[in-house]
């Protein structure tokens, strides 16, 4: 058998064009890892971006009820409001806020001297906070309450008050390692705690403290079980549906911030991998036609030889079988150096993604040698069956 | 296989022509494996059309050719595959070798389906046909009468019922087509095979058992 396909091949190697297979070669090449790589990219940065850890993905809208004069304005949500809100088709959840009852004292040893001021919490359910940190969490009998902070008040001191007032900069590392004195009292009580900033976050903004340490405090210091927010978080698929937007306009509620551009991210991802792909497509679709073309026009060269083969008794299959042998050889040595090189790219991008801050991707190629392999194989197929459909062709010419 | 059977069997070509003279063309007949037959006719009468016909070659004709029964027209390109390498072989008049490969490569690319005949048995009859020393040449470099006689020893490299031979002593000397004529003879002889031989004039030496003209 194999002898037989040696003297086939060294029959039939004749007028094998040598440029256009490395023209296929190549777009083929090109086709497969621009395809991969996007397939690739795709399914490393959907978690990132959908998951329970996305950094965008699911948007959170802030509702209030909107102040319209000074004094005291009824602007809490009753049960009936939050209800409503839950039972939206475009609301995934809801999560109220939940403010502090009782008075909070903050001080800090600032230069020898100790500064305090007052100061607030609000809670919310722990599935709305975006970056929940290692430590965040409180049981009763804790001295230590965790907070987090929006990043922007960060922002604001280092790069609005700092650099005017000629004061040192402040890290993130720095400020979680501060100790917060922080004196609660209510109800007959005053304790001392430590606050500690846990973490910081850009979707929330306010001073937020675990929701376990929220109810057992407000009781605790203000016997007070449940309270009608004033802020309620949603999660929402997508932030800019209309009929989010009329629902809230019709129960003259408020958007705290514009819907935040991050849902769009995912979106526009979508959009680029399908262009990504699309090209991809394009090029291998391409590549595709120049094989079948450069098959097409060798086995038209070696037409009498393939003609006189069949008459000697061979089967298209048999004939064929050289040609089958060199696409499969093509397609796999394509398919190996695609993986290759969307490996080595995944490596880097997910290098550069794990620098910026709490962005770990999955680096399993998994999802590029599933789609290269499904790809080569329907290739292979389609380029066997066009070199069999032509070779039957011929030895049926009669 | 056993029998050929012709059913008035007439190439298009000849579909207008009035009268058709000859044994086979429009006629009832019959090749019986085992038989020698000699076809005798001058050139453009259609013998290699006929050989053409029964090799699957051409299907130009009108009436019917049967195999055993089986009307050939039916057959698909995978069971002519198989009767080329188990029933009908074919010496063609114009040899269909390959230029390109060594005079013992186009008998090997035959034998390597066929597995019809061993290496030494092959040497052989390259021995006994005097192209010995032309084995490792290039067929496309021998004359046309070694040429003839490495197609005969490609044609012998398979099982068969009946051998065509297409003018195949067009181009040998008579010591040569005598030497080929017992090489013939005798694997014929072995496998029980029927011989249909076509001539313009100089035939090869059979002891046949019919001459047909076309």
């Amino acid at each position: 058998m194999s002898k037989s396909i040696t003297l086939i091949w060294q029959l039939l190697r004749k007028h094998i064009s040598i440029f256009e297979l490395t023209i296929f070669f190549i777009t083929n090449l090109i086709g497969m890892v621009v395809i991969l790589a996007g397939v690739q990219i795709y399914s490393d940065l959907k978690p990132i971006l959908s998951g329970d850890e996305a950094i965008i993905g699911n948007d959170y809208v802030v509702v209030t009820h909107p102040v319209t004069r000074v004094g005291i304005n009824t602007t809490s949500f009753s049960t009936n409001d939050i209800e409503e809100l839950q039972n939206q088709e475009f609301v995934n959840s809801v999560g109220r806020f939940t403010s502090s009852q009782f008075e909070v004292n903050g001080s800090i040893l600032f230069g020898g001297r100790r500064l305090s001021t007052m100061l607030f919490f609000e809670s919310i359910p722990d599935e709305f906070i975006d970056a929940t940190p290692d430590s965040w969490g409180f049981a009763e009998g804790n001295t230590t309450i965790p907070i987090i902070l929006p990043r922007n008040y960060l922002n604001l001191y280092n790069f609005g008050f700092s650099s005017t007032q000629k004061l040192p900069q402040i890290t993130e590392a720095m400020v979680k390692s501060v100790s917060l004195g922080i004196e609660l009292s209510g109800n007959g009580h005053t304790d001392e705690f430590v606050g500690r900033v846990a973490g910081f976050s850009d979707r929330i903004n306010t001073i937020l403290v675990p929701d376990a340490f929220m109810s057992w405090a407000n009781r605790h210091y203000a016997n007070v079980t449940t309270e009608s927010p004033t802020r309620l978080i949603l999660e929402v698929a997508n932030p800019s549906d209309p009929s989010l937007l009329e629902f809230l306009e019709a129960n003259n509620y408020v958007l705290e911030s514009k819907p935040a551009e991050s849902g769009k991210a995912l979106f526009i991802l979508k959009v680029c991998v399908a262009i990504i792909v699309v090209i991809g497509v394009i090029f291998s679709l391409l590549s595709i036609i120049i094989l079948t073309l450069s098959i097409h026009l060798l086995l038209q060269k070696n037409i009498t030889k393939l003609e006189t083969l069949t008459l000697i008794g061979y089967t298209p299959n048999r004939v064929a079988m050289p040609y089958n042998a060199l696409t499969i050889a093509l397609n796999g040595s394509i398919l190996i150096l695609s993986l290759v090189a969307v490996f080595v790219a995944q490596n880097i991008y997910s290098n550069y993604l794990s620098q910026l801050d709490g962005i770990t991707i999955s680096t399993s190629p998994a999802a590029s040698f599933v789609v290269g392999i499904a790809l080569t194989v329907l290739i292979t197929a389609l380029n066997i069956f066009v070199i069999n459909h032509k070779i039957k062709e011929i030895s049926r010419k009669r | 296989m056993d029998i050929i059977r012709l059913d008035r069997v007439i190439p298009q070509i000849f579909a207008n022509k009035e009268k058709l003279s000859g044994d086979i063309w429009g006629k009832e007949f019959s090749f019986e494996r085992g038989k020698r037959y000699l076809i005798n006719a001058s050139s453009g009468t259609g013998k290699s059309t006929l050989c053409s016909y029964l090799y699957g070659q051409r299907g130009d004709y009108q009436g019917t050719i049967l195999f055993d029964n089986n009307d050939i027209s039916n057959l698909s390109t995978n069971q002519w595959c198989e009767i080329r390498q188990q029933s009908i072989s074919h010496l063609f008049q114009d040899l269909k070798l390959f230029g390109e490969l060594t005079a013992l490569q186009n008998v090997e690319i035959k034998n390597n389906i066929t597995h019809s005949k061993s290496q030494a048995e092959i040497l052989a009859l390259f021995e006994e046909l005097g192209i010995a020393d032309k084995i490792d040449t290039r067929i496309d470099r021998i004359s046309f009468g070694q040429q003839q006689r490495v197609a005969l020893i490609r044609a012998l490299c398979q099982p068969y019922s009946f051998l065509l031979l297409d003018e195949p002593i067009s181009h040998l000397d008579d010591a040569n087509s005598e030497i080929m004529r017992a090489i013939i003879e005798q694997d014929a002889q072995t496998k029980g095979a029927g011989i249909i031989a076509t001539s313009i004039g100089k035939h090869i030496n059979f002891d046949y058992d019919l001459c047909l003209n076309l």
